[in-house]
């Protein structure tokens, strides 16, 4: 996506060309200088206008943590929760009023630890929310605990001989939790984030999004060994529908299955072999997704799955619309299975 | 006896004995139907004219051992020709399906009264789960009542034989046969019970003929097998006229929510997830979708009031029902609904606590909970209903405060009220008072955080409302404008300002009605679920001549304006409650009275008789 592309973008109809400074609330940005989060921000502010809906029916809810504090950030309506319940606030918006685009911003701690349950049931309700979840293995705001994403044996405050716990996988766990739509980006490829968070936007039902975010302060280069400049091209693969697994600086690379294990290949880009496979984000059984989430070497980016089905909304208001066939009526309502009058 | 149901010795008309009212309680295996059987009697109670009040009484466990103390299941019904107000203290009749029904409930009963047993059930194995050494049916032990042993699983067998039905389903038509006996003692119409009867098995004829028939059985063997000697009669009670139906307290709470809706055009929200004993709000509310009520069965209680406040802040009418133990899960949230000052209703049902506690039994244990329990000064609005019926009136009150003051409103109902029941005077729907959003200001006038004078309740601006693009949250909010704010002296500013809407609420507060004179010696101030108990022994006690009256409180946060005065009108004040003493502390705290507690804490509600023992012990001690 051209960086300034957005920019031009009016919305449909009649309504004022909307830009990203439209979306930037009137509030100071309070994360430490070079924090990832500002990028996400950005990336976020740039897509808005592009989607086409008026920002008063737009709302950004969080949790608790560094990336929570994102709702503020944006001059859209927003709800900054309680720590973990982003996504239960969000539900009862979706469900009270269909026509508003949510957002949920949660973080590796806020969204997997104290909120995890709550993903598990939002994704498998398919509730229509997009969920951006920050990544950086590291608690923040409290300074510096591991996370359940820290890397098993991480040295942190409050793990000084290292963690023991193993960390969970979170395009894993969505995809576990019935997730339609599962994807990865990197917080400091905004262009790549764009199109991730523009299919997000328009995917009916939940989305989710874990965006490899770093920690400048307490977990500085959480990412380095497979997205930064230097190494990302060998260490991650993009998939995209319908194309075969390829990465490395110079195409050269492939995934290709041994028995149930993945294998990299390396071969002449002109020529690569018909054996790789190949990504279908529209595969009705999540396994294919599942076995991309596992791969670390390279590490898999990109959207891991896009499949839609009736959301949580559709289902609940399809039912009242039947039951409305039934004409309310308060009095019988009242009165219930029996009543008997008591002459005067 | 044996040969009693085949040959009837005559067709007799045993005399007609008119009382004034009865209690009466069914007990059997939690399978046995018990909780059907008592809802039947009561129906057929309403149509008689009598007034009345019922409570069920069962265990946890769903299927508890057959035949043990631990799975009986009671249902007790007081039926008079004058105003009830309580399920009774005793029984005067026990119906028991088996020995664990008679073992648990048969010390119950009055000395003198009636225990009607099947007899069949008294089998040695029977015997010996119910915890019983010999046949109590013949070692005497029963010797201060009136045991009438039927054997209710054989008549029944053979009232039905000729349906082909197998010997389990001929056995399952007992209730009815037991129904039929109960209906003849009483002078109780058989018409509504065969006629729900036939509602419900329409699919199966075989099944509406065999409990009919049953039905009828018994009744006709009651009658020929001259097993009481008389009957009774209980005549209509003077009641308000006007259609009635019979209503629990957690059906009229379900009923007040949608009603609440219907008056304020504002879509009626219910996050809950389940728990004893407020589940059946939520089954009874997921039945009101043709009324646009959205019901959502969580993934756990946090998510149930998160959701809440998100169908609120999106501008729907919010409610979470829930009991204690659910509350304690939902406090921090509550904290989210104080800070951001949305519309939302709790509804705590309340159970025996602390932790799991006493999930089916019933406690006033979590007022101070509603009141204080959360982190930080976080006022809440408490109410509270007094009967089955009032917790219509109060989830309708609950709701119109919680949207008039933009606030979170605590609703306390208890087992007791939640599934006891009693006559309801069916209210004109076209009647409700309306109530609704107040209109959003101009946008140039318009902060999030500015407030009514009046209420100094915050403007409701939901999303879609183009302009009125806002940020909620958690963090101390900056007065007027609603950004975060840490400062000390707005935040002294804020905690103020919330107590203080609290308190206006104050103004909404009707009289305080005194049941007696303003001034005496004793007032009883009660609240909740024991209305009926304080009600009915106050009552007897001022029959006796005694100087006492009471007060009954629905609002517990804040407390009525005038109750202050009330209270300097008496030389003791008793607060009789089913906790340590909880309302006591609030009193104590707000009043300065030198009040005393009456605390019962038994799973129970207060028997009539024990509160006036205590008010008895309290004005001979109290003499100087």
């Amino acid at each position: 996506m051209d960086r300034d592309h957005d920019e031009l973008q009016t919305l449909p109809g009649s309504g004022p060309m909307l830009q990203a400074k439209d979306f930037k609330s009137d509030q100071m940005v309070r994360w430490c200088p070079g924090c990832g989060d500002f990028a996400i921000l950005s990336a976020v502010q740039k897509v808005m206008p592009t989607l086409g809906i008026p920002k008063e029916k737009i709302v950004f809810v969080s949790g608790i943590g560094c990336s929570s504090r994102f709702p503020y950030y944006m001059n859209t309506f927003g709800f900054h929760s309680i720590h973990g319940r982003a996504l239960t606030v969000a539900t009862g918006v979706k469900c009270a009023n269909p026509d508003l685009q949510v957002w949920v911003v949660t973080g590796d701690g806020d969204g997997l630890s104290i909120g995890g349950n709550h993903l598990l049931h939002a994704l498998r309700r398919n509730v229509d929310v997009k969920v951006l979840l920050f990544n950086n293995r590291i608690y923040g705001l409290t300074k510096g605990q591991y996370s359940p994403t820290s890397e098993l044996g991480k040295k942190t405050k409050s793990s000084p001989m290292g963690t023991i716990d193993v960390p969970l996988n979170p395009i894993a766990v969505a995809l576990a939790s019935e997730a339609g739509f599962v994807a990865r980006a990197v917080d400091t490829d905004l262009a790549f984030l764009g199109e991730i968070l523009t299919r997000a936007a328009k995917h009916k039902g939940s989305a989710f999004i874990e965006i490899l975010q770093n920690c400048v302060v307490f977990n500085d280069g959480a990412w380095d060994p497979v997205a930064s400049k230097d190494v990302r091209d060998d260490r991650m693969v993009r998939v995209a529908h319908g194309k075969p697994l390829i990465f490395g600086k110079n195409k050269e690379k492939g995934v290709r299955l041994n028995g149930l294990e993945p294998e990299v290949v390396t071969f002449d880009p002109a020529a690569p072999p018909r054996d790789l496979l190949m990504h279908d984000e529209k595969a009705p059984s999540a396994t294919l997704a599942t076995f991309l989430s596992r791969m670390g070497d390279p590490v898999a980016q990109g959207i891991f799955r896009a499949v839609e089905r009736p959301t949580l909304h559709e289902l609940m208001d399809g039912q009242i619309e039947q039951a409305k066939a039934a004409a309310p009526d308060l009095q019988k309502l009242l009165k219930g299975p029996e009543t008997w009058t008591v002459a005067a | 006896m044996s040969d009693t149901s085949t040959q009837p010795k005559k067709s007799s008309a045993a005399p007609i004995e008119e009382i004034e009212s009865a209690v009466i309680r069914f007990a059997g295996d939690s399978g046995d139907g018990i909780q059907l059987t008592g809802s039947q009697f009561t129906t057929a109670t309403a149509f008689a004219g009598n007034d009345l009040a019922t409570f069920p009484d069962y265990p946890a466990e769903i299927r508890a051992p057959i035949g043990t103390v631990a799975g009986v299941s009671g249902f007790q019904i007081q039926f008079s020709s004058h105003e009830v107000l309580t399920p009774g203290d005793a029984p005067d009749v026990l119906v028991a399906m088996n020995p664990a029904a008679l073992k648990a409930n048969g010390k119950d009963v009055k000395p003198g009264g009636v225990l009607i047993v099947n007899k069949d059930a008294f089998t040695p194995a029977n015997l010996q789960k119910a915890g019983y050494e010999k046949d109590p049916l013949e070692d005497g032990s029963l010797s201060a009542w009136r045991v009438i042993p039927v054997e209710l699983t054989r008549l029944t067998r053979g009232a039905v034989e000729d349906l082909g039905l197998t010997p389990a389903q001929s056995e399952r038509c007992k209730n009815f046969f037991a129904l039929g006996v109960m209906y003849w003692l009483y002078d109780r119409p058989l018409e509504a019970t065969s006629r729900w009867i036939e509602g419900k098995f329409k699919k199966n004829p075989v099944f509406v003929e065999a409990n009919t028939k049953a039905l009828h059985a018994g009744h006709v063997y009651a009658e020929s097998a001259e097993l009481f000697g008389h009957h009774y009669r209980v005549r209509k009670a003077p009641i308000t006229p006007g259609v009635y139906r019979n209503i629990t307290g957690n059906e009229a709470a379900a009923l007040g929510f949608v009603a609440a809706s219907s008056a304020s055009g504002l879509t009626l929200w219910y996050g809950s997830y389940p728990i004893t004993p407020a589940s059946d709000v939520l089954h009874e509310l997921a039945k009101c979708k043709s009324f646009g009520v959205k019901t959502f069965q969580a993934e756990d209680e946090i998510a149930a009031i998160g959701s809440s406040i998100g169908a609120s802040f999106a501008g729907m009418l919010a409610v979470t029902g829930t009991s204690g133990p659910g509350v304690a899960l939902k406090t921090e949230a509550i904290g989210l609904a104080v800070m951001t000052e949305l519309p939302l209703v709790i509804l705590n049902v309340q159970r025996g606590g602390p932790s799991t506690g006493m999930p089916t039994k019933t406690e006033q244990s979590d007022l101070l909970q509603a009141v204080y329990g959360r982190n930080g000064d976080c006022p809440v609005p408490v109410l509270a209903a007094a009967t089955p019926g009032d917790c219509f009136a109060m989830a309708y009150e609950a709701c119109r405060l919680a949207v008039k003051y933009m606030t979170p409103v605590m609703l306390l109902t208890d087992g007791y009220l939640a599934n006891g029941s009693e006559p309801w005077l069916v209210p004109d729907a076209a009647k409700l008072a309306k109530f609704g959003k107040p209109a959003l200001l101009p946008l140039s006038e318009y902060k999030p955080y500015t407030r009514d004078p009046q209420t100094l309740a915050r403007p409701w601006a939901t999303p879609g409302a183009k302009g009125y693009e806002h940020r909620l949250g958690g963090l101390e909010k900056q007065d007027v404008t609603g950004t975060v704010s840490y400062d000390g002296e707005n935040h002294d500013r804020m905690v103020r300002l919330r107590a203080e809407k609290v308190e206006k609420m104050a103004q909404d507060i009707p009289p305080t009605e005194v049941l007696g004179a303003r001034k005496g010696k004793v007032l009883l101030v009660g609240w909740g679920g024991t209305y009926g108990s304080i009600t009915a022994a106050v009552q007897n006690l001022q029959k006796r001549g005694a100087p006492v009256s009471a007060v009954h409180l629905r609002h517990l946060n804040p407390l009525p304006p005038d109750l202050g005065e009330i209270l300097k009108g008496f030389d003791h004040v008793l607060v009789p409650e089913l906790n340590m003493g909880q309302l006591i502390k609030v009193l104590r705290a707000k009043y300065l009275v030198p009040a005393a507690g009456f605390n019962k804490i038994k799973g129970q509600s207060f028997k009539v008789f024990e509160i006036e023992a205590a008010v008895d012990a309290l004005l001979k001690g109290g003499k100087n």
